[in-house]
């Protein structure tokens, strides 16, 4: 095995493995402090902060240093390699940019948005000199809210590491942003009348070390040490970006990718970026309600339970059951085998459908050219499928019911009567039947709805069960090409609804807690397509399904 | 020394010396047949024979570097002349293009041939419009009379030479600042290696030559490797890696002198001989008290350092960077040292490309901290600021891409070595040598 020696400590590295010294240097627990680097972006070796000396171990064992720093960032390791990052010369170096960095930086901290995960704040503390011996007055540049309509710009802020610039022409490809002016007059900027509002737009945020670019949306909404994080799945489309959910006493402030190369890489799109606030919509569904004639006959959630459950089990004759039930895409694989469960035990030949998955246009591919004409290699795909658990849900119909019926068959057999009653799960913001299809509803005995916000399906119901946004639930997702990541309860719903998972658990008689690792493991030991389910905690990357199920479950 | 005669500037100041008519009765282009009637490793192993080294500044060995272009390249492969004399106070490019255009191209296509380049480019700064006007016209009628172009002399050797002209910068002139900017990209440095001549131009392996080189390389195949190592200085026997500083050299003299004006000398001249016996010495007969050897960014020579040879070797062994574009300034011992650093430095604030931090922010901090003192307002402190700030930036500590930031410290640790004394004298007495309007200036 190749192995690199980092401040006395041996590394080893597969061969063939391409890493510099920054990323070795992770490997061997130390930091190697860098700002314009970033593993998806083209190494441009400016900022000058990963300054570390490099040296070759001879075979004698003798070890040869090379007189000058090397950016570390930019020298690629290779077997026998000397790395050191704590010597008193690199201190220095480290010292010495980072005052350069803070000369005209305007140390704004009290009112910045990036404080408290502030790339300038940690290495300041970590490696700076804490003082500026700066007499002169500092350069004023304009603050430029023109950016983008997501996108402001502190200009003074800046630190010139270009990741803004080099994300627009690598990964999104449509370039929007460049350098201005020149030495330490220099300023980030767009091209005249063409702000950065590509798809990917809101990345160059998440990139910008500092708290140049900011997102409008969070401005001044949040300090983030505030905030409480937790590792989710963007519900949007069925990339499943890894992403983190911020939150504070029960409010969403922003979503953040995080980074997950099994599932998307660094980056998330917009759409899912600022999607979410329907979590936070007046229109959310707070009350269990039971409703006779238009009348609501209670509010209280056992009653209404009970209630569903007894009207459920009555509806049942001696023949073929006229229930069905409809899992929405947006559900859970623990949700989805839970509600198909109920319907099993409700009848055993209750149908249990799959809800409307939406699909708009086509896939979106980064980066585009020009003409707006994707380049490979493709780099970031907003997906056409809105939803983020196609696969996993499919999964679990098809192998506890045989079968996987649509929900536009279920509208027909609406139709034509051989289904009186309905249990909708949803949980797609967009809702799950168009207005047109609504009326189609009205030959039910009875309709249940489990959703999130209300709607004209909500309103025929005679049952309403509000459930909860994915933010507020723990569960899996699975993506477009069959990578179980877990979601997890970020923050509390509105007061008055609950857990989807709960409710499901509820109706099902089943004692404990709602607890998504217990059920993944029942899952995983009773549908062999999940059996990737069996490790019950997903961790922060997720679990592929198997290769022969992932075959089965590939989008055609 | 006085039986030396003028070879690159010989066709200077004669009638219609731009011509191409006037340019082949003068035996123009010869050199160039005979080199198309070589082969291309023989005009290569010429050239390093001849131990020419480029007048651009690094002083790199022309034959040596032509040599680090990969073998049996299938091509393209391109010359990229650096016209893009931007170096301060140095003018001898231009006077060639102006004066005698054929002279460079002819070296020009000489090079080309040698290194199997059929393309080359000449990357010429905004500001010579002259040289504009006069290379492109000398281009045109070589194409006309078929020296350029398509199948020359029947040999099948193809050449195109294209003219760009720069928007002006100083980085244009570091080699890779230059492929970029003649990519049409923003002129920042490349992260090298890859060298250009693995991976330049449009990623393809490419040569960076000075104007003056060029015309070197006509010479040399014209009068052959023994006139040009008759001239100028052999390799110190000291030092093994000194490679010698043969041929002739155009000296630029300007600053505080009574003549001012561009020279052809051999190499190892003293600063001395230039102001006294070309320059016309000091004027107002006020004495010299310091010269730089050859723009700017090399440093300062002091008045008792004149005697030392302007070859290759000669300025670093005064602490200068190198001989750089052999282009002296004298200032006179009447002028502020305080104001010529200032300048200096507020050139090379200006002139960073930002794309480092330390040059970026150290460059215009070095200008605000000169800017400062020579308001009155320094302190003693603030020279061994100065020195930790130019001492922590550059190539040779590491901490930058390209050089630029070497020439900017260099001056600044020169002139606080040499003339500490009159900087500590000028705090000390908070004197100020700028008037309120200069001031509003400096802050521009």
């Amino acid at each position: 095995m190749p192995t690199v020696i980092v401040n006395n400590k041996p590394v080893e590295i597969a061969p063939g493995e391409k890493l510099n010294c920054v990323q070795v240097a992770q490997r061997a627990g130390d930091e190697i402090p860098s700002y314009c680097w970033h593993k998806d972006l083209s190494v441009v070796a400016s900022c000058r902060m990963c300054l570390v000396e490099v040296g070759e171990k001879k075979p004698d064992g003798t070890i040869a240093m090379q007189p000058k720093l090397s950016p570390g960032c930019q020298t690629p390791v290779k077997d026998g390699m000397v790395i050191v990052s704590n010597s008193e010369k690199v201190l220095a170096a480290q010292k010495a940019t980072l005052e350069y960095l803070l000369l005209n930086h305007p140390l704004d901290c009290p009112v910045c948005d990036q404080a408290g995960e502030c790339g300038l704040q940690d290495y300041s503390y970590e490696y700076g000199r804490g003082y500026s011996r700066l007499q002169e007055p500092k350069n004023i540049k304009p603050d430029k809210d023109y950016i983008g309509d997501q996108i402001t710009l502190f200009t003074d802020r800046c630190i010139m590491c270009t990741r803004c610039v080099r994300f627009t022409r690598e990964i999104s490809g449509t370039a929007e942003m460049q350098v201005i002016s020149r030495g330490t007059h220099e300023e980030i900027d767009i091209f005249p009348g063409e702000p950065c509002n590509n798809k990917l737009a809101g990345n160059v945020v998440d990139l910008c070390p500092v708290g140049a670019l900011c997102s409008k949306d969070f401005l001044y909404k949040q300090r983030v040490w505030w905030l409480k994080s937790k590792n989710s799945v963007c519900p949007g489309c069925s990339t499943g970006c890894s992403i983190t959910v911020d939150q504070n006493e029960d409010i969403l402030y922003r979503l953040k990718p995080r980074e997950n190369p099994q599932a998307q890489g660094s980056f998330m799109c917009d759409e899912g970026r600022f999607g979410w606030k329907y979590v936070h919509s007046n229109s959310r569904l707070t009350q269990p309600e039971q409703r006779t004639g238009g009348q609501t006959v209670s509010r209280d959630w056992t009653t209404v339970q009970n209630a569903l459950k007894a009207a459920l089990k009555g509806a049942q004759g001696q023949g073929p059951s006229k229930t069905a039930f409809v899992v929405s895409p947006w559900a859970t694989v623990e949700e989805a085998y839970l509600l198909t469960k109920f319907a099993k035990e409700i009848s055993a030949t209750a149908k249990v459908a799959m809800g409307p998955v939406r699909v708009v246009g086509e896939d979106d591919l980064y980066p585009k050219d020009v003409h707006g004409n994707p380049m490979q290699p493709t780099k970031f795909t907003i997906r056409a499928e809105k939803c983020p658990n196609r696969l996993g849900v499919e999964a679990v119909l098809k192998h506890l019911t045989g079968e996987l019926l649509t929900f536009a068959a279920v509208l027909d057999q609406i139709g034509r009567g051989e289904i009186e009653q309905l249990y909708v799960l949803g949980g797609d913001p967009e809702g799950w039947i168009s207005e047109a299809d609504v009326s189609k509803l009205d030959k039910l005995k009875l309709l249940i709805v489990q959703d999130l916000l209300e709607s004209a399906a909500s309103g025929k119901a005679q049952f309403v069960l509000p459930g909860g946004a994915w933010a507020e639930k723990d569960g899996t997702f699975v993506n477009h090409k069959g990578l179980a990541q877990a979601i997890h309860r970020g923050l509390r719903g509105p007061d008055g609804s609950r857990q989807d998972g709960r409710i499901l658990m509820e109706l099902l008689g089943r004692s404990g807690l709602f607890h998504a690792s217990t059920l993944r493991q029942e899952i995983a030991g009773e549908i062999p397509e999940l059996a990737a389910l069996i490790v019950g905690d997903l961790g922060e990357e997720g679990a592929l399904l198997n290769t022969a199920a992932k075959s089965e479950l590939q989008p055609a | 020394m006085s039986n030396f005669e003028p070879t690159l500037l010989a066709r200077i100041n004669k009638p219609d010396s731009s011509s191409l008519e006037t340019y082949r009765r003068d035996g123009g282009y010869e050199g160039f047949k005979k080199a198309l009637g070589m082969a291309p490793v023989d005009v290569i192993n010429i050239v390093k024979d001849s131990g020419l080294r480029g007048r651009g500044g690094a002083g790199f060995p022309t034959g040596l570097k032509w040599t680090f272009l990969p073998k049996d390249h299938p091509g393209p492969i391109y010359l990229a002349i650096n016209a893009d004399e931007s170096e301060p106070a140095t003018f001898n490019n231009r006077i060639l293009m102006e004066q005698d255009p054929h002279q460079v191209l002819e070296g020009i296509a000489i090079s080309c041939h040698a290194i199997k380049s059929n393309r080359a480019y000449i990357y010429l700064r905004y500001e010579y419009g002259r040289s504009y006007r006069v290379l492109q016209k000398a281009i045109d009628e070589c194409y006309a009379a078929g020296l350029f172009g398509k199948n020359i002399h029947g040999t099948g050797f193809d050449l195109d030479v294209v003219l760009h002209r720069g928007a002006a910068a100083y980085i244009c002139g570091e080699e890779t600042g230059l492929i970029e900017s003649l990519e049409g990209k923003r002129a920042w440095p490349r992260i090298k290696p890859p060298f250009p001549a693995i991976e330049g131009l449009f990623r393809k392996p490419t040569i960076v030559n000075n104007i003056e080189t060029m015309a070197c390389v006509k010479q040399i195949l014209d009068r052959g490797v023994e006139w040009f190592k008759s001239i100028g200085v052999p390799p110190d026997p000291n030092n093994p890696r000194d490679a010698g500083s043969y041929g002739p050299k155009l000296y630029c003299i300007s600053g505080h002198v009574n003549k001012p004006g561009c020279v052809e000398l051999p190499m190892g001249v003293t600063s001395r001989q230039l102001i006294e016996e070309h320059g016309g010495g000091v004027w107002k007969g006020n004495k010299a008290k310091a010269v730089v050897p050859g723009g700017i960014s090399m440093g300062f020579l002091s008045a008792d350092e004149l005697d030392l040879p302007l070859d290759f070797n000669g300025p670093g062994k005064a602490g200068c960077l190198g001989l750089g574009t052999a282009a002296i300034t004298v200032i006179d011992d009447q002028t502020s040292m305080v104001d010529v650093l200032f300048n200096c430095a507020r050139f090379f604030a200006h002139e960073s490309c930002g794309q480092c931090t330390p040059c970026r922010e150290g460059t215009a901090w070095m200008h605000k901290i000169l800017n400062r003192i020579r308001m009155g307002e320094g302190q003693l402190r603030d020279l061994d600021l100065l020195t930790e700030v130019a001492g922590s930036m550059g190539i040779i500590p590491g901490t930058t891409i390209c050089g630029l930031s070497d020439g900017a410290a260099w001056p600044i640790k020169n002139a606080i070595k040499k003339f500490r004394g009159e900087f500590e004298e000028y705090i000390k007495t908070g004197k100020k040598t700028v008037k309120p309007a200069d001031a509003l200036m400096a802050a521009h």
